[in-house]
């Protein structure tokens, strides 16, 4: 316990610096470094115009989809509850593709993460809605699997009807995601509703930790539960919609880690909620990385690699809480 | 013999005496290439419909031009009804129709894409003599000649150039695209990869290939994320100001307006 602090931040910086460092061009340690402080000749701008700013997205898609992982699974007291699952990414994919096909985006510098995150607050809302305050399994499920339907469904129309021809090919981009080609325009673009989201999110530890004996005992203890709750949906669609925009809709990384970190936590949700921004970011780097390693020149998806890892994952958490569904 | 052969027979007679009698074929083009190439050979009245692509904001290069003529989808039974003498298609034209049609006895040529320059003058005056204008192709041909030669006369240095399109792809050897680059009088850096046909240049890798400068496509309407590579930050150093349009799509004189606006940027012909 007292180790995973330091195990974790280590681990983090070793993963980031192996991200700015693994690339199509092969460059010694040493050159690479240099070229990203001084930003000199061509590896200078690989440095700093495409490795520096997807390792940066790749911390914040971890941050955002490991943070709301974890809140939501303590709010609810449910470990299926990730944003993938339950279908808030899809919708945030929903609404950054529809601003960008009406061409809502391009009016004003904010417009796509706007809209992103709008889409995904109305998923929150309604899988929130029909999960109920104590977050049954089934209905929770079966919630995220119709909003995701359904997201799923208008994000391909939106496609389809796209005139550009590129369009169609681009679904999978939106329900898989990639971190690949992006620039420092989507990092700033993400990082203002990111920070926001964090925060949010992060002031939820005392709440989530009292929510963990129970409803009753959370609101005698002086949990005001209403308003936890709508801090929860707005930190979520913030954090998550923000990242979606710029990077599609990466699933399983806010089930993947929360689970592997609780029993270091001591299953301490205000705890968990700090180890799993960590953990997520790590395991999107990493992921990232294996995305680069397998197929270099090929355009891997991240979100194939993580459904790879998340969804035997998920079938053992079914499996284990199969009681609880009926 | 029998008889559905005969009739046959007496069919293809009678048809092709009609030809004869009637003077040029007319015709009606399914492909966007063969729309363009009949737009600039034949008689206007011997066109009967060109392609809807013809009129294509972003494909073609004769989109007002093509407003004149009428305009066919690429079915059969459209086309079979418009009674034309003869049918041009492309390579890719869809094959249900192209065989619908063939198989009602209709004449249909099919051209393949020009992937150089020999092909452009292949092409024309395989049109010219299907369009029953040998002469006018011949001149077509002269022509194209004469100013392609002028075009690429005082060309000294050749700077090294990378095609770039949506998804990282760039146009190999074999490409028109290729030959209106190198034309203009820049080396095309995918000759350097070894790429014949084309393919995918990760943005990193095109940086430290460091190009003297990068042609993209013009964007289409609508957002494309595979688009967005080509506003990336780390391309901007290299760009171009000239794009590839839709006169770099189709084989036929039209690309040496292309290769005149490329060489706006070339070195030795910028100060002309």
């Amino acid at each position: 316990m007292k180790l995973l602090w330091p195990f974790l931040i280590v681990v983090l910086i070793l993963t980031f610096a192996a991200s700015i460092l693994i690339g199509q061009a092969n460059a010694p340690i040493a050159d690479s470094l240099a070229a990203l402080m001084t930003g000199d000749g061509p590896l200078g701008r690989i440095m700093q115009d495409i490795r520096l700013p997807r390792a940066l997205l790749g911390v914040m898609v971890g941050v955002s989809l490991g943070l709301s992982g974890a809140a939501i699974q303590g709010y609810l007291r449910n470990p299926l509850a990730e944003p993938g699952i339950i279908g808030i990414s899809g919708a945030a994919s929903l609404g950054a593709v529809v601003s960008l096909q009406t061409g809502f985006a391009a009016v004003f510098w904010l417009a796509l993460p706007l809209s992103a995150l709008g889409s995904a607050f109305l998923a929150v809302l309604i899988i929130l809605a029909l999960a109920g305050p104590r977050g049954g399994s089934l209905t929770l499920i079966l919630a995220g699997i119709a909003v995701s339907a359904l997201a799923g469904a208008l994000t391909s129309l939106a496609l389809n009807l796209s005139p550009n021809p590129y369009a169609t090919y681009e679904i999978v981009f939106w329900m898989m995601g990639s971190l690949a080609d992006r620039s420092m325009d989507h990092v700033w673009l993400a990082l203002p509703f990111c920070l926001v989201g964090w925060v949010m999110i992060a002031s939820l530890g005392p709440a989530l930790n009292a929510l963990s004996l129970g409803e009753d005992t959370a609101a005698s203890m002086g949990i005001n539960l209403t308003r936890s709750r709508l801090i929860l949906i707005i930190g979520v669609a913030c954090s998550v919609g923000a990242v979606t925009a710029v990077s599609g809709a990466i699933g399983f990384v806010g089930l993947v880690v929360p689970h592997i970190l609780r029993p270091f936590v001591g299953a301490r949700p205000s705890v968990l909620v700090w180890a799993s921004a960590l953990g997520g970011a790590i395991m999107i780097l990493a992921a990232d990385i294996l995305v680069r390693i397998v197929l270099p020149d090929g355009d891997l998806k991240l979100g194939v690699v993580m459904a790879l890892i998340g969804a035997p994952l998920f079938l053992h958490l079914i499996y284990k809480t199969r009681g609880d569904l009926q | 013999m029998r008889p559905s052969k005969v009739i046959t027979l007496a069919l293809a007679l009678i048809t092709g005496a009609s030809v004869v009698e009637a003077g040029p074929p007319r015709v009606v083009s399914m492909n966007l290439c063969t729309d363009q190439l009949v737009m600039q050979i034949a008689d206007p009245d011997q066109i009967i419909s060109l392609s809807a692509m013809a009129r294509d904001e972003h494909s073609s290069a004769m989109r007002d031009e093509a407003r004149k003529y009428a305009q066919n989808t690429g079915s059969a039974e459209q086309i079979y009804l418009t009674k034309p003498d003869l049918i041009l298609a492309g390579l890719y034209t869809e094959k249900a129709s192209v065989n619908m049609l063939q198989s009602l006895g209709l004449q249909v040529e099919i051209f393949d894409p020009e992937e150089s320059f020999d092909n452009i003058r292949d092409n024309i005056r395989r049109m010219g003599d299907l369009l029953g204008h040998p002469d006018r192709a011949a001149r077509m041909v002269a022509d194209f000649d004469q100013r392609l030669a002028d075009l690429q006369s005082g060309i000294t240095t050749r700077p090294r150039a990378a095609l770039y399109g949506a998804n990282g792809y760039t146009s190999g050897v074999q490409s028109l695209s290729h030959h209106i680059l190198t034309a203009a009088g820049f080396d095309n850096i995918a000759q350097e990869l070894g790429l014949t046909w084309g393919g995918r240049i990760p943005l990193e890798r095109l940086i430290v290939l460091n190009p003297d400068v990068v042609i993209t496509g013009r964007p289409f309407r609508g957002h494309s994320r595979g688009e967005e590579i080509l506003r990336h930050p780390a391309l901007a150093p290299f760009k171009m100001a000239a794009h590839t349009d839709a006169r770099w799509v189709c084989g036929t004189p039209l690309v040496l307006d292309a290769i005149q606006d490329l060489q706006r940027e070339h070195p030795d012909k910028r100060t002309q």
